[in-house]
């Protein structure tokens, strides 16, 4: 590889020879002597490359997992105290109960790294990776080592996001969408400090890794299918890594532009943000004059909304692909979903006000984001109609991948409806910072997320080591996490209906909200099984590795896909020989009484042809 | 081998990466400035007039893209002597324009116009958006040094026109994007 990684690392700037010289010749079966660290550190190998962001998000999944239990502790016991607490966190929770600064700290925390790290960079990173060339009939990424460059990214940007949780004055706490002024001056408050500026390093470096990232995945999938893989013949999966990774590409260099301008604010005295400001730590009015924290909004919602469906789209896809593969039944309305899923990535570059419809928002022009955040009810709506049909009469296996795509279905029809409560601007005056919004984006946005990745894990997991994860455990593991989630989110509607805000310490000093302390103890108590639960998951994973039952056929699932087409191992190239020519669409499921008929497969004779 | 025939229709990975990567980048510059739009129309904005050293930076870029068209024409052609000519005559211009712009800013700062700390966004806009340009000319710089001292390393004769033309398409994408902030400023300075 060493040869080709020199040519790679040079795109862009200077020398590559022609690529697919690299790439045909001397690829094939691939029995070089790999060094552990060319193996398994600095792979260019797009499936190890793949595992790394797999776990390096299930990492910060327990740990961002964990936050939320501590704040949730915090919220439904405010009253009690544990002495452990204080052996765990030291100053941050002085006799046994988290200060007001450490659940800000821990709520902002838990929510950047969530959003970012968990289910961007572990969701479509991983499987972005693992599938685009698996899926397209293609020996590797555009640029494996642009591929490497940007997993290396994403764990420097972890490492700093990590040792701002060590700062003496504590990571940044002033919310995931890092609003100013709390983001722009030190004197804001305690995380304001050291933690905002490791928290801004830290997300500009993530940027970039989804940059080199995305820019990977669009040329991948444009210019490197296999003979006979046209676009229309691509499974769900990769459309909806496509769309995802256009999105990335164009809205994170929008947010990059506002931190660009935060950090001037913060350093260097300029007024981007800043105005008219009196701070009460230092009992001194700023100089700074004619900023607008409002323009910091527009820049960030620019790119927290396309953000939301990058999170979503890799899980609808892998959702898509499951729900078919285990109706064995074809997708019902392929073209509908690819129209959907670019339906939706247009109009997510479109209704990024909506998040500040109380920001003091021209009323008129209020008016139209409402009519262009309704409209994406539309492509939302042709999906789950389609997921549905295509359950509809299917010869249905209950694995655990597909038990958790309909999971995932599930929780995007009940998110999805609260979107058209929050959508209407009227509603939303009530609605805006109430938990009302923590119910709707969680069950739609993080719950049905992170069940697309349980489905991909479950799915993909004998592709990936060779090996089946335990079903028992899964099926515990499926069933505890939805019925646990429901209970978790569900009641949180009625509690923002009910106008009780998000982002507040303690609910108990509240008059109106005594009648909520119940209920906040059941959600927290929830909450811990739920936690609890998904170390089965992680331990199924990791002894699986080793110890779980051996595949023995290529093809597990009888999928029709070409990733079933390569070797139990596939090695560093993915076929041994040839790549494969694609004859047919992906979903050639009960066609003509056969159960399912590969890519691979010619047309036969008296074959009706489809794509 | 069967992928061989449809790949070489298709337009090269590494120069469609390129195109997309650009198509971030102007990302990143209609959002500074439809910023630089949103907080001009909040009013308590300064009002001064552009350096005259940009018109000159303007010419020294533009002139760039002429010698790097033929920097390519004559690898193309083979002519490797003229081909360094003009990649060095690329070079000196792209760094003559990043000291022009440098330059640009002093004169402002004699004119009494702050530029920073305790500035009017008016001006740290113009520093930042056009300074972040700069950079990204700079980063086209080293893309050109690099090429450089390959043509000058290289004892192979026939190597791939590809990172040439890779980087030159950059060459004239920093260049149409200093004309349109050019013109954009110019229209709402
Ligand atoms: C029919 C579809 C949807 C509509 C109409 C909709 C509408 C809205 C509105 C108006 C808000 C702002 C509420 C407020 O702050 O007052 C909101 C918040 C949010 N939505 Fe949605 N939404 C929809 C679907 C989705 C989907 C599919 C996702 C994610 C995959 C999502 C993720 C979020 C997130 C993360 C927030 C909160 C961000 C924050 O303030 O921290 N939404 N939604
Ligand atoms: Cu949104």
């Amino acid at each position: 590889m060493s040869t080709e990684a020199v040519l790679h690392a040079n795109v862009g700037t200077a020398g590559a020879q022609d690529v697919h010289h690299a790439h045909d010749a001397h690829h094939g079966d691939h029995h070089h002597h790999e060094s552990f660290i060319s193996k398994y550190v600095f792979s260019m190998d797009h499936k190890m490359i793949a595992k790394q962001f797999l776990i390096t998000g299930m990492v910060w999944a327990v740990l961002g997992g964990l936050m939320s239990v501590l704040f949730r502790l915090q919220l439904g016991y405010p009253d009690s105290t544990f002495p452990i607490l204080e052996d765990l966190l030291g100053k941050w929770a002085k006799g046994g109960r988290i200060s007001a600064e450490a659940y800000y700290a821990l709520v902002t925390t838990h929510g950047t790294v969530l959003v970012f790290f968990v289910l961007t960079a572990g969701l479509s990173g991983t499987f972005s990776n693992f599938l685009i060339p698996l899926q397209v009939g293609a020996r590797d990424m555009a640029s494996p080592f642009m591929n490497m460059l940007s997993y290396w990214f994403f764990f420097t940007a972890s490492v700093i996001m990590l040792s701002s949780i060590f700062v003496e004055t504590g990571p940044f706490s002033g919310g995931w969408t890092a609003y100013p002024p709390l983001s722009a001056l030190g004197d804001a408050s305690p995380g304001s400090k050291t933690g905002m500026d490791l928290w801004l390093v830290s997300m500009a470096l993530f940027v970039v890794s989804s940059l080199l990232g995305g820019l990977n995945y669009i040329a991948t999938v444009l210019n490197m299918r296999t003979k006979g893989m046209s676009m229309t013949r691509l499974p769900l999966t990769i459309w909806a890594f496509f769309f995802t990774a256009v999105l990335g590409v164009l809205s994170f260099p929008v947010l990059f532009s506002g931190f660009i301008l935060l950090i001037f604010d913060r350093h260097f005295g300029t007024s981007f943000y800043l105005s008219d400001i009196f701070v009460a730590s230092t009992q001194q009015a700023l100089p700074n004059e004619g900023g607008s924290a409002i323009l910091y909004q527009h820049l960030f919602w620019f790119l927290g909304h396309p953000e939301v469906y990058i999170i979503l789209l890799p899980a609808m896809g892998m959702a898509s692909e499951i729900l078919s593969t285990n109706a064995r039944k074809p997708i019902f309305g392929y073209m509908a979903m690819v129209a959907s899923l670019f339906a939706i990535a247009v109009l997510a570059f479109l209704v990024w006000a909506h998040h500040m419809f109380v920001t003091g928002l021209n009323p008129f022009l209020g008016s139209i984001f409402v009519l262009l955040t309704l409209l994406i009810a539309i492509p939302s709506a042709i999906k789950v109609f389609n997921w549905l049909t295509t359950l509809w009469r299917g010869n249905i296996r209950f694995t655990p991948g597909m038990l958790f795509a309909i999971g995932f279905v599930s929780l995007f029809i009940s998110g999805g409806l609260t979107g058209i409560f929050l959508g209407n601007s009227a509603l939303d005056i009530h609605l805006h910072d109430t938990y009302f919004v923590i119910a709707h984006f969680h069950i739609v946005m993080g719950v049905a997320s992170m069940f697309g990745m349980f489905a991909g894990v479950y799915h993909w997991y004998p592709k990936m080591y060779g090996r089946y994860m335990n079903n028992t455990l899964a099926y515990i593991h499926f069933w505890v996490t939805l019925v646990g989630a429901y209970l978790i989110f569900w009641p949180m509607h009625y509690q923002g209906l009910a106008g009780m805000p998000r982002r507040y310490y303690d609910y108990s000093v509240w008059e109106s909200f005594k009648h909520f302390t119940e209920l906040n103890r059941f959600i927290s108590t929830v909450a811990m099984v739920v936690f609890a639960v998904q170390f089965l998951f992680l331990i199924n994973f990791f002894y699986s590795i080793w110890k779980g039952r051996k595949v023995t056929t290529q093809n597990p699932w009888g999928a029709t896909t070409l990733e079933w087409t390569t070797p139990i191992n596939p090695g560093h190239g993915n076929w041994p020989g040839e790549i494969p020519e694609v004859h047919r669409w992906a979903y050639d499921y009960g066609k003509d009484g056969v159960e399912y008929i590969p890519q691979t497969q010619k047309i036969g004779e008296n074959e009706s042809a489809h794509h | 081998m069967a992928s061989i025939t449809t790949e070489n229709k298709r337009i090269h990975p590494h120069k469609f990466t390129m195109w997309v990567a650009m198509g971030s980048i102007v990302m990143m510059f209609a959002g500074l400035t439809s910023a630089y739009l949103v907080r001009r129309s909040l009013g308590n904005w300064q009002e001064f007039s552009l350096p005259l050293v940009f018109w000159y930076s303007t010419v020294a870029i533009v002139a760039s893209s002429v010698t790097m068209h033929l920097a390519v024409k004559s690898f193309k052609a083979r002519e490797r002597v003229r081909y360094r000519q003009m990649i060095t005559a690329t070079t000196l211009l792209g760094l003559a324009f990043a000291v022009l712009q440098a330059f640009g800013f002093y004169q402002l700062h004699l004119q009494g116009v702050t530029l920073i700390k305790g500035s009017n966004p008016a001006a740290s806009f113009l520093v930042i958006i056009t300074g972040l340009h700069a950079l990204h000319v700079i980063g086209g710089v080293v893309a050109l040094l690099i090429i450089f001292f390959r043509a000058y390393q290289s004892k192979v004769k026939n190597y791939s026109v590809i990172p040439v033309e890779i980087v030159s398409t950059y060459w004239h994408f920093v260049d149409a994007l200093w004309i349109y902030l050019f013109i954009f400023f110019g229209l709402t300075h």
